[in-house]
């Protein structure tokens, strides 16, 4: 019962992470149609940031992590501008190529920067344990899924309620309706560039927190692919479940079976799926009426 | 009714809203789609752009609301100004902001926001001016309908109620030139009559200019102070809307009647088309 439980709260923490780092990709592909293959390095570089931040420049964590976002927002800005937008009318295959080379280089920047020692998040979130049902775990996992929830929910209701949020689900339904608008599409891709790199601050942040600051956090920012397929590539509630799903199995498969099963098991999950509704569970089903 | 040469002069400046002057539009490089094309728009009047297939209808609308590089095309001669400000180089959010909306064809509502979050996409350009509430309660007025469907997702509305749905956004915006293209295709005949009955209430009673495209002359020449007859990328003919609809070779071309005022069947017109034209 107890390694239940921890294998479930492990579980959700990971797949709430895994949610909030799917949420730029999907950001992105659903507002400018790119398939960003560099999510998990924008994971990387908001994790680095708010390590330097604390470690390197001594700062409060919270003012860290205001540094990140602000250099993600700016990093954003700057990758849509001077790599993506010139691409703009290519073929779908030379963009991934471009995101892929995007992927490479930020990697190095990274290890050219701040070399390939894993180094320890300092303590953001309380390292104590508590018990639960007998089965004790680590309060940080709690805190991981409260605040990848918390930022999840205001992203959506950024993308409700606000009328950029609005304009940005407009871009990404009908651009040149939205162009007729009066919305700007180069300033609505620029900012699903930032939001997405926003996002990764804390997505970045919180994996950190688990598993130490190396490259492994790129490499935990594979599996937001699994996670974006099973759910559909431009579904904000998709990105959630599939997090959820992801992060759920890859711990109970490797805790009662195998771990190597456990980091083969995403994969497979995503083929099952792929199997079952081929465009993800919540990919766009095009509305036809009768 | 005038020819085209000598068109377009008689109007004083001031009281031109919409002046397209001599405008060609070259799509890839390649294609000339627009041979010098000049139309004008005088303020609070109803203008119908007529014309077959082809013709250039829509792509006039685009390269007045500066959609043209977004489809590979380029204005590469003449000029568009609007309320005394030359806007050939304009982009569409530059265009909407001076004061024109265009309806475009086949609706294009954001099939996956609803009805309201529609009407908040097209209030982009004015959000900080804060009468986006004043605005939706006039769309809401002109299109009770829409009220009723407002948390609707807009995908599954009728094609009338997305037709009504187009024009209350662009009615958001509140326009000083709203173009419509082609706000009858694929309507039932009442609804065409719903909508066009709408178009004249906006005109009259907010006093906004309209520049009409349409495929069913009959009832655009029925509704219009002034009409423009289009034909392979040039304005063929113009004048005041019921001396078109009563000129012969109008009605043989556009009106699909005969001399003697009887309606031909749609394959004796084609044939008499292919034989005569006006260039």
């Amino acid at each position: 019962m107890s390694t239940f439980i921890q294998l479930t709260v492990n579980g959700l923490a990971n797949g709430a992470i895994l949610a909030l780092a799917a949420l730029g990709f999907v950001l992105i592909f659903k507002a400018t149609g790119v398939v960003n293959f560099a999510q998990g390095e924008f994971l990387l570089i908001g994790a680095y940031i708010v390590w330097a931040g604390v470690v390197t420049l001594g700062l409060h964590w919270v003012v860290a992590v205001l540094l990140g976002v602000a250099v993600a927002v700016v990093m954003g800005i700057v990758i849509e501008r001077s790599v993506l937008r010139p691409m703009v009318g290519e073929s779908a295959i030379a963009v991934i190529m471009v995101t892929i080379g995007l992927s490479a280089v930020l990697r190095s920047l990274v290890q050219g920067i701040w070399g390939t020692t894993l180094r320890r998040m300092p303590e953001i979130v309380p390292e104590t344990s508590v018990s639960l049902l007998g089965a004790p775990f680590p309060v940080n996992r709690l805190w991981a899924i409260g605040i990848a929830l918390v930022a999840l929910g205001g992203f959506a209701l950024f993308f409700r309620k606000s009328h950029y949020g609005v304009a940005m689900r407009a871009v990404a339904d009908d651009q040149q309706a939205a162009m007729v608008m009066g919305i700007s599409v180069r300033r609505i891709f620029a900012m699903s560039w930032a939001l997405a790199a926003v996002s990764a601050v804390f997505g970045g942040t919180l994996v950190a927190i688990m598993i130490g600051v190396s490259i492994e956090v790129a490499t935990f920012g594979l599996l937001v692919f699994a996670v974006v397929i099973v759910g559909g590539l431009d579904s904000i509630p998709g990105a959630l479940l599939g997090g959820l799903i992801i992060g759920l199995t890859r711990q109970y498969v490797g805790g009662y079976i195998d771990p190597g099963l456990g980091e083969v098991i995403p994969y497979i999950v995503l083929v099952l799926v792929l199997l079952v509704k081929p465009y993800g569970l919540f990919g766009e089903v095009r509305i036809e009426r009768v | 009714m005038t020819d085209v040469a000598g068109a377009a002069t008689s109007a004083p400046a001031t009281d031109v809203l919409l002046d397209v002057n001599n405008v060609e539009v070259i799509y890839d490089e390649v294609i000339l789609v627009l041979r010098g094309l000049s139309l004008q728009a005088r303020r609070g009047s109803l203008v119908a752009l007529l014309g077959a297939n082809g013709a250039g209808k829509s792509t006039t609308l685009k390269s007045i609301m500066g959609l043209l590089p977004s489809e590979d095309g380029e204005i590469s001669e003449g000029h568009i100004s609007f309320d005394g400000q030359e806007i050939t180089e304009f982009d569409p959010a530059q265009i909407v902001k001076s004061g024109i909306s265009l309806v475009m064809e086949g609706r294009r509502v954001f099939e996956h926001l609803t009805v309201h979050e529609n009407l908040v996409a097209a209030a982009y350009t004015r959000w900080r001016e804060g009468t986006a509430g004043d605005d939706m309660r006039l769309v809401y007025e002109y299109f009770p309908r829409l009220e009723e469907r407002s948390n609707q997702v807009a995908g599954y509305l009728s094609g009338g109620e997305q037709q009504m749905l187009a024009m209350g956004r662009a009615l958001m915006q509140q326009p000083k030139l709203l173009m419509l293209d082609e706000p009858s295709l694929g309507l039932a005949p009442l609804l065409v009559r719903e909508i066009f009955d709408i178009i004249v209430r906006l005109h009259r009673d907010l006093g906004t200019t309209i520049l009409l495209v349409e495929q069913n002359a009959h009832l655009a020449l029925e509704i219009a102070d002034h009409g423009y007859i289009m034909e392979n990328g040039r304005i063929v003919l113009e004048g005041p809307a019921r001396e078109l609809a009563e000129n012969p070779d109008v009605q043989e071309f556009y009106l699909g009647m005969s001399e003697s005022g009887e309606r031909k069947s749609y394959r004796d017109v084609k044939h008499y088309k292919r034989r005569k034209r006006w260039l």
